[in-house]
């Protein structure tokens, strides 16, 4: 299985090929005949991805199921996944069934629709798997593409206002990393990335427009990744185009929104700005986790008055976004697994989120949260699974949302107590928020005479539900399932920043690279 | 001696001939019945052209004493502006009927026009650029004013005669300062004069006039204001040819005069180009924003277009100008597929031009629609689209010469027009309903825009091999 990373990128594509070559009209049939191919075809790539999960050996910190071809302009078609990114290949294809199965009861262009939605999955797995500075820059610009049309022509009222902004915010932030991306390619004479993550980019002083700059080209082009990155995350303050995708778009748009196009922001943090620019992070890296601290704070407040159900869970997004930031900038053992795991968590967590909103708004076509109340009454089954994934997202011990906020904030104490202090705070928003939403939905009498009637979840959503359910409590139990695998990796990359900054560990048993294959254990292992 | 000359220029004679041939079978055979047949058979010589240039050996040959090249600087060149005048005529031929403006002249300036183009990016003399140049533009002139009993026609054809005739003086001019002071119109004797890293004062106040005078043929801010007024003016086949052939050629030139005559001191002429990269690609990209008329909004987009080709010939390294080579034709496939679909639009068999007659197009015509959405998207520079590749290989040749800053405002300016980009395909996708535009006839101009759509779509697995041609080229143009 040489082409292993070529199939699982490229198996999505072909099926959105097929559907548009052969499926024709907008009748009944031909609507479920996308629908069941769309579905088929993410089930068929997450199949072939597991294959790849029981193939990958988590103690190799290097690339593995690497493929490489020559291509254009001298650039390389090189594939390959180590531990930082095979679990987000793993959760980009674990979710985009459940997606799938969120647009069935999708009636306006269906054919169209599962097409975005398939090549959407193509890019985004491209994104992770892409070995290349040029190719992974392709994959993560190209995903704007099926994302400005799946908001624009299956969204709400606004989602014309809302899919221009998504696009031109991601676009300006992407194209300074292009501009970066090409300044590296001429100074390392590659865009090979797993041969840029051993170069050293000047980091000597600079000037420039009489401005003495700390950290020379490094700072620069760190802040030229940062400009996309944070923009994809997003960070707090330029996080104000995610309400307005997430409330616009429509519920399958949301969940791969929320649950693997942020992640993307992360990961380039992790694949890019961390290994690449390691003195310039760390010069940076508290403006980076003040801004964390904030972001998670002030998102939570804000989260805390929204009226729109949607827009609240986006704003919770942000806030646990800022978690991963901050993990990521704590640059220590703890704080990179626990980002990769926040992120992975959080894929899971929002992804159900957007389905619980979608479920009471494919019913009663609102968001408001004063058009609920009461829906336990009718909905028992339902009341159980919000309940639950509210919990989760407060990060309640048990979920693996718990294990991601621990860790992050394990971390950043190590490194700044005083921003572990203002993002624990954000903790007890997060609670009241997530609670009170839920019970101005859930409970109360239920008055309102259009709820009446309102159905509990029938099969399909159960089904869309169960793996969520199952993977949340699942890694809330056993987090080392994740941390065995990514823990190799992050501890070399741990290893590799410390070198570039001189930094000598403070407890060095437990990140010495010597003994890299049980450091995820002991990083894990406070969790259990 | 001679005839191994005339051989050598032998694609320019045969259009030449053939011109003169359709002019007299024209004017003895009742005019207008043939048109259709001429305009075809133009095509056909012009694409058999573009094949004989293709099939020349790799070596560069000169002519007439050294006033005229053949090398594959000027191959490459010639065959993309073949190709692309072939195309323009086959997409303007349904509407040029419907509009009752079927003349058999058509063609035969379209041929002119391309004859003096291909004698421009094979110059080697002052005055063989001349002769070229104005040739070019004299067909030009006409055409642009080709619907005679139109005003708004009338007006553009005037306008860039007026305008064109001020920017031949400039050139000429500068041409003339260049002579006085280097005792030579010929490009290599020129070059040899150039000591050291900078021009003389006066050769280098020759070349600030002629580069104004190219920059106005390439519509380069500040030389632009004509663009928008002629485009729109100008009968829409014509303004697709405006956009193709004739900016492949003056950018060829303005590659050929940079780097054959004064290719010594790139820094000198860097930075002129320099100054007019960046205000083209950011006046062209706000320009086009507020813009209704497509017309208007291409020739806005055209304008931030040609930006980012000077941005490769502003690095002054064989890098840039494959970057620019690459650029024009990726450029030029896009314009077609636009172009072509332009040309179908149409309410109730009258032509339109705006950009809300697009609504809902989706709806109405799904296939046309997602072809004209890949291309909006090229040009805007999202890849995998090409049109991301063309900006990949100048920015990439711009900060490998040191101009980061330029390449910042490029990117910066190509995120504002990705708005109006976008703009297009809000309104084929998400607009509002409103009557359907016609979908009936023009089978080759759809087939164009799908066809230019398909190119580029698939030009991501290698480019079709442009690339290497391109490279080619530049290593011949860049000793």
């Amino acid at each position: 299985m040489l082409n292993l990373l070529s199939i699982i990128t490229f198996l999505p594509a072909v099926a959105a090929f097929i559907g548009a070559v052969f499926l024709h009209g907008e009748n009944a049939q031909t609507q479920l005949q996308a629908k069941r191919l769309a579905l088929f075809a993410t089930l068929a790539t997450f199949a072939i991805s597991l294959i790849l999960l029981f193939n990958f050996d988590p103690a190799d910190t290097g690339f593995q199921f690497v493929e490489e071809h020559d291509w254009i302009l001298g650039l390389k078609y090189k594939l390959g996944v180590d531990g930082i990114s095979v679990l987000f290949v793993l959760l980009t294809t674990f979710l985009m069934p459940i997606t799938i199965g969120a647009c069935w009861g999708v009636t306006h262009r269906v054919k169209e629709y599962m097409i975005a939605f398939l090549l959407l999955e193509t890019l985004m797995i491209g994104v992770f798997v892409s070995l290349d500075l040029v190719l992974f820059y392709l994959f993560f610009e190209a995903g704007l593409i099926p994302m400005f049309l799946i908001i624009g022509i299956w969204g709400g009222a606004n989602r014309i206002y809302a899919a221009f902004k998504f696009f031109l915010y991601t676009f300006i932030g992407s194209v300074l990393m292009l501009v970066a991306m090409i300044y590296m390619y001429l100074q390392a004479g590659t865009t090979d990335i797993p041969t840029l993550l051993t170069h050293e980019f000047s980091a000597g002083p600079l000037t420039l427009l009489g401005w003495q700059i700390a950290g020379g080209a490094q700072t620069l082009m760190f802040f030229a990744f940062f400009a996309s990155f944070a923009v994809k995350m997003p960070m707090w303050p330029v996080h104000t185009w995610l309400p307005d995708a997430h409330v616009q778009a429509p519920t399958a748009g949301s969940v791969v929104l929320a649950a693997v196009l942020l992640k993307m922001g992360g990961y380039g943090f992790l694949r890019f700005s961390l290994p690449m620019f390691p003195i310039a992070s760390e010069i940076w890296a508290p403006l980076v986790l003040w801004m964390s601290a904030i972001a998670i704070v002030y998102a939570s407040l804000v989260a805390l008055v929204q009226e729109d159900m949607k827009k609240l869970v986006a704003y919770s997004s942000v806030a646990h976004m800022g978690f991963v930031t901050m993990g990521i900038f704590a640059a220590n053992q703890q704080g990179l697994d626990g980002a990769i795991f926040q992120m992975l968590s959080h894929g899971f967590i929002s992804g159900a989120l957007f389905l619980v909103v979608g479920v009471v708004y494919d019913r009663i076509h609102t968001r408001d949260i004063e058009a609920y109340g009461g829906l336990v009454n009718r909905m028992p089954m339902y009341a159980a699974v919000f309940m639950l994934f509210t919990m989760a997202n407060v990060g309640l011990p048990g979920t693996s949302g718990f294990v991601g906020e621990f860790l992050t904030f394990m971390a950043v104490f190590q490194v700044n107590t005083w921003v572990a202090a203002v993002a624990a705070s954000g903790v007890i928003f997060s609670a009241g928020y997530g609670l009170w939403l839920y019970r101005r939905v859930v409970f109360g009498p239920l008055i309102k005479e259009s709820l009446k009637s309102i159905t509990d979840m029938d099969t399909r959503e159960k089904l869309m539900f169960a793996p969520l359910i199952v993977m949340t409590l699942l890694l809330g139990v056993y987090p080392a399932l994740v941390t065995d695998i990514i823990g190799p990796s992050t501890a070399a990359l741990v290893e590799h920043y410390n070198d570039a900054n001189g930094i000598v560990p403070a407890e060095a048993g437990m990140h010495a690279a010597a003994d890299a294959s049980h450091a995820p254990a002991a990083a894990a292992a406070p969790t259990h | 001696m001679t005839s191994l000359d005339l051989s050598i220029a032998l694609p320019e004679i045969l259009l030449s001939l053939w011109a003169m041939v359709a002019l007299m079978a024209g004017a003895y055979f009742g005019k207008d019945r043939l048109a259709a047949a001429l305009t075809w058979a133009t095509v056909a010589v012009m694409i058999l052209l573009a094949i004989l240039v293709g099939v020349q050996g790799p070596e560069a040959q000169t002519a007439f004493g050294g006033l005229f090249v053949e090398d594959a600087f000027s191959r490459f060149a010639k065959m993309a502006m073949l190709l692309a005048s072939a195309a323009v005529l086959v997409m303007g031929m349904d509407y040029l009927e419907r509009a009752k403006m079927m003349k058999f002249e058509y063609p035969i300036l379209v041929s002119l026009a391309t004859v003096g183009m291909m004698v421009m990016v094979s110059a080697q003399d002052l005055i063989t650029l001349y002769m070229g140049l104005e040739l070019q533009s004299l067909a030009l002139y006409v055409l642009a004013a080709f619907r005679r009993d139109s005003v708004k026609a009338t007006e553009a054809g005037l306008k860039y005669f007026v305008l064109g005739a001020l920017a031949s003086g400039l050139l000429l001019y500068g041409a003339s300062l260049v002579y006085g002071y280097a005792g030579t119109t010929r490009f290599d004797g020129i070059a040899s004069l150039i000591h050291g890293d900078h021009l003389p004062v006066g050769l280098l106040m020759g070349l600030a006039f002629m580069i104004a005078g190219l920059a106005f043929k390439v519509s380069a801010v500040p030389f632009h204001m004509w663009t928008p007024d002629v485009y729109e003016g100008a009968p829409t086949p014509v303004t697709a040819f405006f956009a193709t052939a004739p900016k492949v050629a003056a950018m060829a030139l303005l590659a050929r005069v940079t780097y054959d005559a004064f290719g010594h001191a790139p820094g000198d002429w860097g930075q002129i180009l320099a100054l007019l990269a960046g205000l083209s690609m950011v006046i062209g990209a706000v320009g086009a924003l507020s813009q209704r008329n497509l017309k208007r909004l291409m020739a806005y987009s055209s304008i931030s277009h040609m930006g980012f080709a000077l941005l490769g010939l502003t690095a002054g390294t064989e890098a840039g100008v494959k970057a620019t080579l690459l650029y024009m034709a990726i450029y030029v496939t896009m314009s077609i597929g636009v172009f072509a679909f332009m040309l179908t639009m149409r309410r109730e068999g009258r032509p339109v031009v705006a950009i809300d007659d697009l609504n809902l197009l989706s709806k109405t015509q799904p296939i046309q629609a997602l072809a004209l959405l890949i291309l909006m998207f090229s040009l805007a520079g999202v890849p995998p689209l090409i049109g991301f590749w063309a900006k990949f290989a100048v920015l990439t040749a711009a900060i490998g010469a040191g101009y980061v800053t330029l390449a910042v405002v490029g990117v910066i300016a190509s995120v504002i027009g990705a708005f109006y980009y976008l703009r297009i395909v809000y309104f084929m996708y998400f607009g509002t309903e409103v009557d359907a535009l016609d979908d009936d006839g023009a089978p080759a101009q759809r087939w164009l825009t799908l066809a230019a759509a398909a190119v580029t779509l698939l030009g991501v697995v290698n480019l079709f091999g442009i690339e290497g041609a391109a490279s080619v080229a530049a290593q011949a143009l860049v000793h």
